[in-house]
């Protein structure tokens, strides 16, 4: 039986559709994303530790929450990984389970301001909320 | 020429000029806006897992009503016109997710990316032409003006095929065609921290301060965008040039300050 390191591994590359694989390491993607200075690990480290399957330290890791799926990694990566679908696909398997939600109602009064789009409420939700 | 046009939640309420001055300003270049009946928010942003389904539907529901009323579909929010683009992409191009979708919703009317979407910015250019926007122009703008892109209208580029994602005209086009000027400033197609905002307001706010530095640093006397995430972002992060829909800068050239507002 595979152990649930194995199981996490297949999951992520079936949601993502990447293959971490054709990856060269460049650093591009790193080189390129807006959110590289708040991240503990960036987005060539996120393809690199899901095909080496050392996946637990990027599931506790608030990186997850600084990807601004802006897709600069994704159109600027020469081999076509496409590394934010790697993280959202990590992402989700945090926040899919029980009690894990990085944004709840609870947390909604203390950030709105009159102004702020409904846009802003909605992505955020489903990129944090499940 | 008529459209069905889809809104989004935010212009039906804190961005409710760039919708006015989107309906408005297609009235004065001939083109017909129909709203897509009892539409559903997108949702905001595409959600790129493979298994799922529930976070597509509006958008198919959008697609599908353009296709059963025989229009092409138009949408003027970078966020909107990313997550149908995005999700119009996988009805045609993935049949595992097509099948899912037309399974659960299962009118029998399966939907197959049938419909042409469009954003506005698109409609002006490949169709109206900027040559007759032009021709409607009464009050030539007399500014330099720095186009903001962001991320959501352009990528992934591969789907959205609005204009080079690297380096966007269609913008400057439409402030050239209004007399303006445009600045060209390297974070026009940067992201300005997006939804981050919620969860982190002092990540978006270092991401927001780039960019309209950038664009000042250019030249801009203003800056124009079609996001109202981008323009929460910038305005809210300390912009102290203006930041305007380009709906808004448009009903300038087209209608005049105060006319029929």
């Amino acid at each position: 039986m595979k152990d649930k390191n194995e199981l996490i591994k297949e999951q992520i590359l079936y949601q993502s559709g990447v293959n971490v694989r054709k990856c060269m390491r460049c650093g591009k993607c790193s080189g390129t994303c807006p959110g590289y200075d708040e991240m503990e690990y960036h987005p060539h480290q996120f393809v690199y530790l899901v095909e080496t399957g050392d996946i637990e330290p990027l599931l506790k890791s608030e990186s997850l929450y600084k990807c601004l799926s802006c897709f600069a990694c994704v159109d600027r990566c020469p081999r076509g990984v496409e590394p934010a679908k790697i993280i959202e696909a990590v992402r989700l398997t945090v926040i899919r389970q029980q009690g894990k939600n990085k944004l709840t109602p609870d947390d909604i009064p203390a950030v709105i301001d009159d102004d702020i789009p409904q846009q802003a409420l909605v992505s955020a939700y489903r990129k944090f909320t499940r | 020429m008529k459209f069905i046009y889809y809104p989004g939640c935010t212009l039906k309420n804190k961005a409710k000029n760039f919708d006015i001055d989107a309906r408005n300003c297609a009235k004065i270049l001939g083109f017909e806006l129909i709203e897509v009946d009892d539409f559903q928010c997108c949702g905001g942003v595409f959600t790129t897992s493979a298994d799922e389904i529930a976070t597509k539907l509006s958008a198919v529901r959008a697609l599908k009503a353009a296709k059963k009323a025989g229009l092409p579909l138009v949408t003027v929010c970078s966020a909107c016109h990313n997550v149908i683009k995005q999700t119009d992409h996988a009805m045609k191009n993935d049949p595992v997710f097509a099948d899912r979708v037309n399974g659960y919703i299962n009118d029998g009317d399966d939907y197959h990316g049938e419909t042409k979407v469009y954003h506005y910015l698109e409609v002006l250019r490949d169709i109206t032409g900027f040559d007759k926007v032009k021709e409607k122009v009464k009050y030539p703008l007399d500014m330099n003006v720095g186009a903001y892109y962001g991320c959501l209208m352009l990528r992934p580029g591969a789907v959205m095929e609005t204009d080079d994602p690297e380096n966007p005209q269609i913008m400057e086009q439409l402030i050239k065609t209004l007399g303006g000027r445009p600045v060209d400033y390297g974070m026009k197609n940067e992201c300005c921290g997006g939804y981050v905002t919620v969860t982190d307001p002092g990540f978006a706010q270092k991401r927001s301060k780039a960019v309209y530095e950038s664009a000042k640093k250019a030249g801009a006397e203003i800056i124009v965008t079609a996001c109202p995430l981008c323009r929460y972002n910038l305005t809210k992060n300390g912009a102290d040039i203006p930041v305007l829909y380009f709906t808004q800068l448009m009903a300038k050239a087209l209608i005049g300050e105060k006319n029929e507002r």
